[in-house]
C-alpha cells in the first residue's frame, strides 16, 4: 500500500489535499494541529465544503490554505482580512475562515484585523502565535515576549508584545478565545463554536516553533514546549482578556468574549429592505 | 486549582470505542506528541527507522488503546489516526 | 416604490468621476470597494449611494491596500469589482494589484490622477502616474490602462474597462486625469440594450476535470469562482497549472510569467482603441492622452489653418502601449509632439517605437493643462525643424 493509500483511510482525507502532503512544516509545529483541529471541525459540523472558503497569508501557517479541499485563497501578506472582507460581502452565503500568523495578522495586518472586527464581518479568524516570524528565519514579531532572543533582536527584545486576546476584544470581536496546540480538543469546539456563531471571531492558538524560535531561546525540543503548556496553562473562561497577558509563568487559555451583536451584513441587509422599499 | 492538570488525563482504562489504531509511518516526524500525551500511555517508540530518519510509534499491545482518539488530533502531521472496527461502537 | 435602475438611459449634464461610477453600474459592477481621496472621492460616493440600489455591494475600508484586496476576493466570489482612488491610493495599490495579476483576477481600477509625488496637489489634475501604472507593482507583467478625455468617455471606457478585465482576467485601469475626473459636460447614456457587456468565460467540465490554471487558446484559462463547487486554490506565489505553488521549477515560473504578459500583447490588437485626427497627409503629428488631447486637437486645427500639415493621434488605450500605430505613423511624419502634463512618460515609449523620428516633449506640471497656443507653439518649432 502506498502512502497515498494509507492517507485515504484517515477519516479526515476527504477534507483534505492528499496529493500535497506531508505539509512542508517542521517536526513538532504547531500549525499542523491546527491543520488537524480545523479539519475535524468541519467534519463534527458537517460543514458544506462547496461553500467554505479558507483565506491565508504569508508565512508557515499561510501555506494552510492550500492544504484544505475547498475554495481557498492565499493571499499576500497581511492582507487575507481584507480580501476575506471581499469575499463574504459579494457573496453572503459563503462561510470563511481567516487562518494566519501573528506576524501577518497583528503587524503588517494589524489595521485590516481591527477594523474587520470593528465591522463585525462575519468570518473566522485563527490566529497561530508562535512568537516569531518563522518563515524568513526567525525575526521578533507584534507577539514576541520581552527579553527573546531572534535574529533581529540579538541583545533580547525591548518591545513590548500585543496581548492578541485584549486587542481582539476590545476591537469588537464578538467570540474570543486562546488556546495552545496541546488543548486540541478545546481548540476543535472552540473551532466549531466560532464557525456556527455569527459576526467576527477570534481564536488565538498559542504554537511551537521548536526549529525557529525556540531553538534560539532554548526551548528544547516542540514536545518540551508542549509539556511546559501542560504546566503552565490555566483555563479560565469569562476571564477578562485585558488581564490574560501571557507570561513566562502562566498563559490563561479559555473562552474570553461570546457576546451577541448585528453583523455588518445584517445591518446591510435591512438597510438593504428600506432602500428597495423607496 | 487546576495548574498542571488542564489536560487532566483520563485514567479510566475502560474502551471509550472500538478502533484499530493505525498509524501512516512515512508522514511521522517523531515529534513524540501521541506518545506523550496518550492519556492511558498506550504509545512507545518503534525500532523501525522510517524514510524521515525517525521512529514512528507503535502500539505497547494490541489492547492498549482505548480508542479516544487525543493521537489522532494532536499529531500535525496527520500519520495517527483511528479506524473504527466494523462491529466496534461511535469513537469519543 | 421607485424603481432603482441600473443604466440611466438619457442625457445628463455629469462629472467625470460621476459617469465613471454609472459606467461602471452599466457594465454590471456590484462590488465597490474604495477610500476617500481627492480627486476621486465623488465615484466612491456616487457608489456608496448607488450600489445598494441596483443590489451592489459598497463597503468603504480602511486604506487602499485593504480596497485593492476587498475588490479581488469579490471577484473571486463573482462579482464585477472596481475600486478607485488617486496617486497615493495608488501607490498603496501596487502590491494587490501585482495579485491580482498573478492570479488572474478581472477587476478595474481608477485612477484620478492628481499632482504628485507623495500627497503633491491633491485638487490639480495630473498624468504623472501613467508608469506607475505599468510598472508600478514588483514584477514582469502586463496591464490595460484606458485613458479618457471627456466625461462621456469616462462612462464609456469604464464599460469598456470591464469588459476587457473579464475578457482578459487581468486589473484593468481607468486611468483619467484630474481635470476630466471633475469636469461636468453632457453625457448620452444609450439604453440597457445598446451596451454591450461581457462576463468571464466560466469551465464547462465538471470539477474533477476542471485543470483552475490552464489557458484556452486565446491563452486565458476559464475561471470558476467560490462557492460553485470547483474548489480552487489561489496562491500569489508562482503555480502550475492545478494552482498549487511550485517556487523550485524554473519552468513553471517562465511558463506563467509568459502567459500573463502574451495574453495581453498577443490580444493587443484587439484592446487598442485610438482616434485619428488629420493624419493622413501630416508632417507633424501629435500623440497625446486626456486632457492635454483636446488642446492638442485645437492646436492641430490652429496649425492646418496656419498652413502647417498637423495632425492628432489620440490614445484611448495607453497600455498596451499602441506600438504598432505609433512605428506607422513614424515612417510617414517629419516630427512628432507629445504633450504631457508630467516630465516625460509617454513620451519615453514614444521615442522608443518612433526611432529616428525627431521626438518634441511638451511638459506640463502644476495644476494648468497646456493651452492650445503652447502646443501650436511645439508643432509650429517641430514643423520648422
Amino acid at each position: 500500500m502506498t502512502v497515498l493509500q494509507e492517507f485515504e483511510k484517515h477519516p479526515l482525507a476527504k477534507y483534505l489535499r492528499l496529493e500535497r502532503f506531508p505539509h512542508i512544516w517542521c517536526e513538532g509545529c504547531g500549525d499542523g494541529i491546527i491543520l488537524n483541529c480545523f479539519v475535524k471541525a468541519l467534519d463534527d459540523l458537517g460543514i458544506n465544503m462547496d461553500k467554505l472558503v479558507v483565506v491565508s497569508g504569508i508565512g508557515c501557517i499561510g501555506r494552510i490554505a492550500g492544504y484544505i479541499k475547498c475554495d481557498s485563497f492565499h493571499t499576500t501578506h497581511g492582507r487575507p482580512i481584507a480580501l476575506a472582507t471581499g469575499i463574504k460581502l459579494a457573496n453572503p452565503k459563503l462561510t470563511i475562515a481567516v487562518i494566519s500568523g501573528d506576524g501577518d495578522l497583528f503587524a503588517i495586518g494589524g489595521n485590516h484585523f481591527i477594523h474587520a472586527a470593528r465591522r463585525n464581518v462575519d468570518m473566522t479568524v485563527i490566529c497561530s502565535n508562535n512568537f516569531n516570524y518563522g518563515m524568513t528565519g526567525g525575526q521578533f514579531g507584534p507577539t514576541t515576549p520581552l527579553d527573546s532572543y531572534t535574529t533581529t533582536t540579538p541583545y533580547g527584545n525591548i518591545e513590548h508584545p500585543f496581548n492578541l486576546v485584549h486587542l481582539a476584544a476590545a476591537a469588537g470581536a464578538v467570540y474570543v478565545a486562546r488556546w495552545t496546540a496541546l488543548h486540541v480538543k478545546r481548540l476543535t469546539e472552540s473551532i466549531k463554536k466560532a464557525l456556527q456563531k455569527k459576526g467576527f471571531k477570534f481564536i488565538e492558538v498559542i504554537s511551537p516553533c521548536p526549529e525557529i524560535y525556540g531553538r534560539r531561546n532554548k526551548l528544547g525540543k516542540a514536545i518540551d514546549t508542549m509539556k511546559r503548556y501542560r504546566q503552565i496553562c490555566e483555563i479560565r473562561h469569562g476571564y477578562d482578556p485585558a488581564k490574560a497577558e501571557i507570561t513566562i509563568e502562566k498563559i490563561i487559555v479559555g473562552e474570553f468574549i461570546d457576546i451577541e451583536k448585528p453583523t455588518y451584513g445584517e445591518l446591510l441587509q435591512k438597510q438593504f429592505l428600506t432602500i428597495q422599499k423607496r | 486549582m487546576s495548574k498542571g492538570r488542564s489536560m487532566a488525563p483520563v485514567v479510566k482504562r475502560k474502551k471509550l470505542a472500538e478502533v484499530e489504531w493505525k498509524v501512516i509511518e512515512d508522514f511521522c516526524k517523531g515529534c513524540g506528541f501521541c506518545i506523550e500525551f496518550c492519556p492511558v500511555d498506550a504509545l512507545e517508540e518503534s525500532e523501525k527507522l522510517n524514510a524521515k530518519g525517525v521512529h514512528p510509534p507503535k502500539l505497547k499491545s494490541e489492547d492498549a488503546c482505548i480508542g479516544c482518539g487525543l493521537c489522532e488530533r494532536i499529531c500535525p502531521d496527520f500519520a495517527v489516526h483511528l479506524e473504527t472496527k466494523e462491529s466496534g461502537g461511535e469513537r469519543e | 416604490m421607485t424603481m432603482h435602475r441600473e443604466v440611466l438611459t438619457g442625457k445628463h449634464l455629469m462629472q467625470g468621476d460621476i459617469a465613471c461610477a454609472e459606467g461602471a453600474i452599466a457594465a454590471g459592477c456590484k462590488f465597490f470597494a474604495g477610500y476617500p481621496i481627492t480627486p476621486a472621492t465623488e465615484i466612491t460616493e456616487r457608489m456608496a449611494r448607488r450600489m445598494i440600489e441596483v443590489d451592489g455591494m459598497f463597503v468603504q475600508m480602511e486604506d487602499e491596500l485593504a480596497s485593492m484586496a476587498a475588490i479581488i476576493g469579490a471577484s473571486w466570489a463573482g462579482a464585477k469589482a472596481m475600486t478607485a482612488t488617486s496617486g497615493p491610493g495608488f501607490s498603496l495599490m501596487q502590491e494587490n494589484i501585482g495579485l491580482a495579476v498573478m492570479t488572474e483576477t478581472p477587476c478595474v481600477v481608477v485612477n484620478i490622477m492628481r499632482g504628485a509625488p507623495s500627497t503633491g496637489l491633491p485638487t490639480e489634475g495630473a498624468q504623472q502616474d501613467v508608469m506607475q501604472c505599468k510598472w508600478g507593482s514588483h514584477g514582469d507583467y502586463e496591464i490595460i490602462a484606458l485613458a479618457p478625455a471627456s466625461v462621456q468617455e469616462m462612462f464609456d471606457l469604464t464599460i469598456e474597462c470591464f469588459n476587457f478585465a473579464e475578457t482578459y482576467r487581468a486589473p484593468t485601469f481607468l486611468l483619467a486625469d484630474g481635470f476630466t475626473g471633475h469636469l461636468w459636460e453632457r453625457v448620452v447614456i444609450p439604453s440597457r440594450e445598446e451596451i454591450k457587456t461581457v462576463e468571464r468565460k466560466k469551465p464547462i467540465v465538471p470539477a474533477d476535470k476542471y485543470v483552475p490554471f490552464k489557458p484556452d487558446e486565446d491563452l486565458v484559462p476559464p475561471m470558476a469562482c467560490f462557492g460553485e463547487g470547483y474548489r480552487v486554490h489561489v496562491t500569489g506565489l508562482t503555480h502550475d497549472e492545478l494552482g498549487y505553488p511550485k517556487t523550485t521549477d524554473p519552468k513553471i515560473q517562465h511558463e506563467l510569467v509568459n502567459r500573463l504578459c502574451e495574453k495581453i500583447r498577443k490580444n493587443s490588437d484587439k484592446i487598442i482603441r485610438t482616434y485619428k485626427f488629420m493624419l493622413e497627409d501630416a508632417d507633424v503629428a501629435v500623440i497625446a492622452y486626456g486632457i492635454p488631447s483636446r488642446s492638442s486637437l485645437n492646436a492641430v486645427k490652429r496649425a492646418r489653418e496656419a498652413g502647417i500639415k498637423a495632425g492628432l493621434l489620440r490614445l484611448i488605450t495607453v497600455w498596451p502601449f499602441p506600438e504598432k500605430q505609433v512605428e506607422e505613423l513614424s515612417n510617414h511624419v517629419k516630427a512628432i509632439v507629445v504633450p504631457e502634463m508630467n516630465c516625460g512618460q509617454v513620451v519615453r515609449e514614444v521615442e522608443r517605437v518612433a526611432k529616428e523620428t525627431p521626438v518634441h516633449f511638451s511638459s506640463k506640471i502644476g495644476g494648468e493643462p497646456h493651452s492650445p497656443s503652447e502646443i501650436f507653439e511645439v508643432i509650429r518649432r517641430a514643423a520648422k525643424a
